[in-house]
């Protein structure tokens, strides 16, 4: 018997470190606006495809609707701030309050409803649709017009003087998404998590509790999708329904995990790196709007005709690391 | 142990478990058999509560758990495997074992040192790190087993364990029947290979239609006139003459 197998899965620690060496290197070594808003973007996709990833890609609940979550938290962060006077500050914990609440809602309808699969998925499509039009037609929201929020910078007002300030708040954000990713990987919540991706009827069998653990599941990805989306309002300081509400967010969270390499840990970093990359070439070359998701969609079947466990395969080749994608 | 009584489980006009009994005590290897379907993979389902039975009592150690949610009746100690093997494809055999052996133990350490004993006792520690899609039949059939097993349960319904594997594999998971057993685990099994149930079992239900036509002894049950006409149809009780049918 190979006795690796008797010793707890090892953390990476040295990998973990370089790359959060790396990513706090990287604002002081590439100091143009660009090269950091560029770190911010990828970090950004990079936390919200792993808000996804943990429910998608960990417990294999596919949604296409985690849009719903996002924009909830930047909706409810932004009126808490314009319209009852509360510090941006305060818009985190209440954004990722107001996610975790409609996940735990989205969760309790359709998983108890037995709604699986593709059914999940169309179903989180809808309900990310319905909050797009809730928040196109009532006036706390700003209606269509979207919500501005003016420019006061200071730390106090969750707007940094250097954009660097807010690629630190980020990095922390997705270094914080990492290390939860890492803990289910060798957890009992994460091993129930997998049972009821691989199989629910023999998770069922071995007394695990399905539903409530699919429910605490959507529930905490629901609130770090919140908390991106409060990030996401005050990084670009406008919403309106169609920016935060958009399939095309639920789009881009989904490919992020899936190109990198769903229900793992690093997959949603390495496909928000590309698609930042991607999304910044593109833009700086042609004046054509949305051709970086052209691009990305063409990969997306490429990778899943060539790599169907993500990029990730690409760096753990050597590994050969049994079971897959735990 | 286990008591059922008028078991009912009705698919549209088709009564696929009708009126069944039956009881199980502890430290028993009980045998569950039958023409293919007779309803017995029907009255597990409706016993571990993957079905709702529509009539009838299940009592577990004096408790009525009919009805109950799956993943309860697992957590008071019933635990059931699958004709069918349902293993968690893309996890290793470990991380397979481990998903049974969380139920007891809360951190990943203690999980894995239990997971491997009981890899260890069904025989499966040198395929600990393969992915479970990689198994045999006769691979996954003892993985249904071992999962089932590190949940510590006080009573395994085993669902065609032995169906799919060649005589040797036969024999071995006998043996290991046998070793669970003997460890303190109560036995209810669903077979086909009458050469495992002949050896194995102390008590033997005969299902058929839905119905519960025989119970006894194994020597007693296999020459009973109704349960030879289950399988050979009308008439041959006669021919067969009550002989040795085994």
């Amino acid at each position: 018997m190979s006795d690796h197998l008797h010793a707890a899965r090892p953390v990476p620690w040295a990998l973990h470190l370089s790359l959060l060496a790396l990513a706090v290197a990287f604002p002081f070594v590439f100091p143009s606006n660009f090269m950091v808003n560029f770190g911010v973007m990828a970090l950004f996709y990079a936390f919200i495809g792993q808000a996804w990833n943990i429910s998608g890609g960990f417990a294999g609940q596919m949604s296409f609707g985690h849009v719903a979550f996002f924009g909830v938290g930047a909706y409810v962060s932004t009126v808490m701030q314009m319209r009852f006077g509360f510090s941006p500050w305060w818009g985190l914990p209440g954004a990722a309050l107001a996610g975790a609440l409609v996940a735990g809602f989205v969760a309790v309808v359709s998983f108890r409803a037995g709604l699986k699969g593709s059914y999940f998925a169309l179903i989180t499509l809808a309900f990310g649709e319905v909050l797009r039009i809730i928040s196109n037609s009532v006036d706390i929201t700003g209606g269509g017009l979207g919500m501005l929020i003016p420019m006061k910078a200071g730390v106090a007002n969750f707007q940094f003087e250097e954009r660097s300030g807010f690629y630190f708040l980020i990095l922390l954000f997705a270094a914080a998404s990492v290390v939860l990713a890492e803990w289910l990987r060798r957890s009992r919540f994460g091993a129930r998590l997998a049972a009821i991706r691989e199989n629910e009827d023999a998770a069922k069998a071995l007394g695990i509790d399905v539903l409530s653990e699919k429910i605490k599941v959507l529930v905490l990805s629901g609130a770090m999708c919140g908390m991106g989306g409060c990030f996401f309002a005050q990084y670009f300081l406008y919403i309106d329904p169609t920016i935060v509400f958009g399939v095309d967010k639920s789009v881009e969270m989904l490919l992020v995990s899936m190109i990198g390499g769903a229900g793992t840990v690093y997959g949603p970093l390495i496909g928000a790196l590309l698609l930042a990359s991607i999304s910044d070439i593109t833009r700086v070359m042609t004046q054509i709007q949305g051709l970086s998701l052209v691009i990305y969609g063409g990969l997306l079947v490429i990778i899943i005709a060539y790599l169907p466990n993500g990029l990730i395969d690409l760096f753990r080749r050597r590994g050969g690391q049994p079971g897959g994608k735990r | 142990m286990l008591q059922v009584q008028g078991l009912s489980k009705i698919f549209g006009g088709l009564r696929a478990v009708d009126d069944a009994s039956l009881s199980v005590d502890k430290g028993r290897i009980v045998a569950l058999i039958g023409p293919n379907g007779a309803g017995k993979t029907t009255f597990f389902a409706c016993v571990a509560g993957f079905h709702q039975p529509d009539a009838g009592r299940v009592h577990f150690n004096g408790q009525d758990i009919t009805g109950m949610a799956p993943h309860l009746i697992a957590r008071h100690g019933m635990v059931r495997t699958f004709q069918i093997t349902q293993p968690f494809a893309k996890l290793s055999v470990l991380d397979n074992i481990m998903v049974g052996a969380y139920q007891l133990h809360a951190r990943d350490a203690d999980a894995r040192a239990h997971a491997i004993a009981v890899a260890q006792k069904v025989g499966m520690a040198p395929l600990l790190g393969q992915a479970a899609m990689e198994l045999t039949v006769a691979g996954r059939k003892r993985l249904e087993l071992a999962r089932a097993l590190a949940t510590n349960p006080q009573l395994l319904l085993l669902d065609e364990v032995m169906a799919g594997l060649n005589p040797s594999e036969i024999v071995e998971m006998v043996g290991i029947v046998r070793t669970i057993r003997d460890l303190g685990v109560t036995v209810l099994l669903i077979e086909h290979v009458m050469q495992a149930v002949m050896s194995l079992s102390e008590n033997i239900y005969v299902l058929s239609h839905g119905r519960v036509i025989a119970q006894g002894a194994p020597r007693d049950v296999v020459s009973d006139p109704a349960v030879i006409e289950a399988y050979l149809g009308r008439g041959a009780a006669a021919i067969h003459g009550g002989g040795t049918h085994a």
